[in-house]
């Protein structure tokens, strides 16, 4: 009976089902949506150029976040420097040199494993390494290792993807022509690659400048109403700011709060889109 | 004259497949050699010995020698740079390299150290007149080569060949993807090239392997079956299997 009656209706069932289908696509935006919406509307107010370009005074409860806005820049930056070559490099080893081994199934392993540890354990781990052992101190340069560490295996994942994704046969014409394996690899292979390798990075730095647990123990100051001096110094940065203005300091004005948070949305934000602007517009050159 | 002397050539495949099997044959200059037979005969493989491609491919084991100019190119010491530069190839499917036309004919010029720019456009020019396409793309050179017909993509990979002045031409099914139009410049082209040229061609048929060869070796399941000049063997070849295969019994 019910067979039936499905087969007789089966295109007001597919109607029905393309409806459900579109309404779930929907739902997975609105949260999105709604967050940056909500943000706009309870900081939008407090988001002035004084605020942008102010140090925070009165126990940070009035002000600007200059000083954060800089540092998580810092942050971001010293973050590049050392993961994105580093983690190039490797993605280039496992997709040109690397054979299908038990070395390199471990370094995989290792490298999915990376993805999956919490971003508090970085931070108690750059802890260790980097501020104690290594004697760096709370400071930009522990805090930008610490979060090298955790972006390595977004950068280094999306790079072999892109790298693998350059058609095997360029290589081999390539080496046809007289060209050498590293001479193919530069000037046809990442070259093609290039596109989806700076994706991968602002993807992997984004999720940098955004954290906050990585660098709570290792660069993160609680309040400095200055910039940092050098690498050696600790910052403020406007996750970990955000953290202290809505859960440390009493009365703090929620516009504040919200303010904060709306500017580290559109850091964020702006880094995103960048990185989807690039890959649509290469994506439409290129020639393969 | 032999440019090319193949001594009891054997290689197997990495998963035990033996491609090649005592093959001996010399290859004359200034001609066109055909290799035919049926898929999975060999003749690709030959082909990617001759300009050692097969490295990148995982050979278990190879033996025999093939000298070319008198030496040993399957030696380790050989330098497979000059080598691949010496012994150009085209392969079955047009592969232009994600630039330009020019950049295409330029890019293995300037990584054999040729910088100078009016040598670099004489080459562009000169190759692509070679390879017959000179007259449909020189007023556009700097367009993207993936732009172009198949036929012309296939030409130009041609003139990326000729333009590194090789003295053999390798060529991997070079119009199997083609129509019967763009075959017929293609293979005008290599009637043309075999003046100056050692050739040796892997036809994607019978007709065409009939059309071009000056000389014929028959290959099936790796071993070299007859060989010898194409008139003679399209016309009354000597062994039945070859005879058969060109009568179209099999394969």
């Amino acid at each position: 009976m019910t067979t039936k009656f499905l087969a007789r209706h089966r295109h007001a069932v597919q109607r029905i089902g393309f409806i459900a289908i579109t309404l779930m696509a929907i739902a997975t935006v609105l949260p999105i949506i709604g967050t940056i919406l909500f943000i706009l509307y309870k900081g939008g107010a407090a988001v002035s150029w004084e605020f942008l370009s102010g140090f925070p005074h009165d126990g940070m409860r009035a002000g600007g976040v200059f000083p954060a806005i800089i540092g998580t820049l810092y942050l971001t930056l010293g973050t590049a420097v050392f993961s994105v070559p580093l983690g190039v490099a490797a993605a280039i080893y496992l997709s040109e040199y690397a054979k299908d081994n038990q070395w390199t199934r471990l370094i995989r392993l290792a490298i999915i494993n990376l993805a999956g540890i919490p971003s508090v354990v970085y931070g108690l781990f750059g802890l260790g390494l980097f501020v104690l052992f290594l004697k760096f101190g709370t400071s930009i340069l522990a805090a930008s290792l610490t979060l090298s560490i955790m972006t390595l295996p977004v950068i280094i994942s999306t790079s072999e993807e892109a790298l693998r994704a350059v058609p095997q046969s360029f290589r081999t014409v390539s080496v046809s022509l007289g060209a050498t394996r590293w001479q193919t690899i530069r000037r046809i292979v990442v070259k093609e690659a290039l596109p989806g390798i700076i994706t991968g990075i602002i993807l992997g730095l984004e999720r940098a400048a955004g954290e906050t647990a990585p660098i709570l123990f290792t660069g993160a100051a609680f309040f400095l109403p200055r910039l940092p001096h050098s690498p050696f110094d600790a910052t403020m940065a406007l996750p970990y700011h955000l953290f202290v203005i809505s859960t440390q300091v009493p009365e703090m004005p929620i516009q504040i709060q919200y303010g904060t948070a709306l500017v580290l949305l559109v850091f964020v934000l702006t880094l995103n889109l960048s990185a989807t602007v690039i890959r649509s517009r290469t994506r439409a050159k290129r020639q393969w | 004259m032999n440019k090319i002397l193949i001594e009891n050539l054997s290689l197997q495949y990495a998963d035990g497949f033996e491609s090649l099997r005592g093959v001996s044959m010399g290859i004359r200059k200034n001609a066109v050699t055909v290799l035919f037979g049926p898929a999975g005969g060999g003749k690709s493989t030959l082909l990617r010995c001759l300009n050692r491609l097969n490295d990148l491919t995982e050979v278990k084991s190879y033996s025999g020698r093939i000298m070319i100019d008198g030496e040993n190119i399957l030696d380790p010491k050989t330098d497979v740079i000059a080598l691949r530069r010496k012994v150009g190839m085209v392969f079955a499917r047009p592969v232009p390299l994600p630039m330009s036309i020019r950049e295409n004919i330029t890019y293995a010029l300037e990584l054999a150290g040729e910088k100078r720019k009016s040598k670099l456009d004489e080459s562009v020019e000169r190759s692509l007149k070679l390879a017959a396409v000179w007259d449909e793309v020189k007023d556009r050179l700097n367009d993207p080569a993936i732009a172009l017909s198949g036929g012309q993509q296939q030409r130009v990979c041609l003139a990326r060949v000729i333009a590194l002045q090789p003295e053999v031409i390798l060529l991997d099914e070079p119009t199997s993807g083609l129509d019967p139009i763009s075959t017929g410049k293609v293979e005008a082209a290599l009637f043309e090239l075999k003046k100056e040229y050692t050739i040796i061609l892997a036809p994607h048929s019978i007709q065409q392997a009939a059309r071009a060869a000056d000389y014929a070796a028959f290959f099936l399941t790796g071993e070299l079956i007859e060989y010898g000049e194409g008139k003679t063997i399209f016309t009354a070849p000597k062994e039945k299997k070859t005879e058969d295969y060109i009568m179209g019994r099999f394969g």
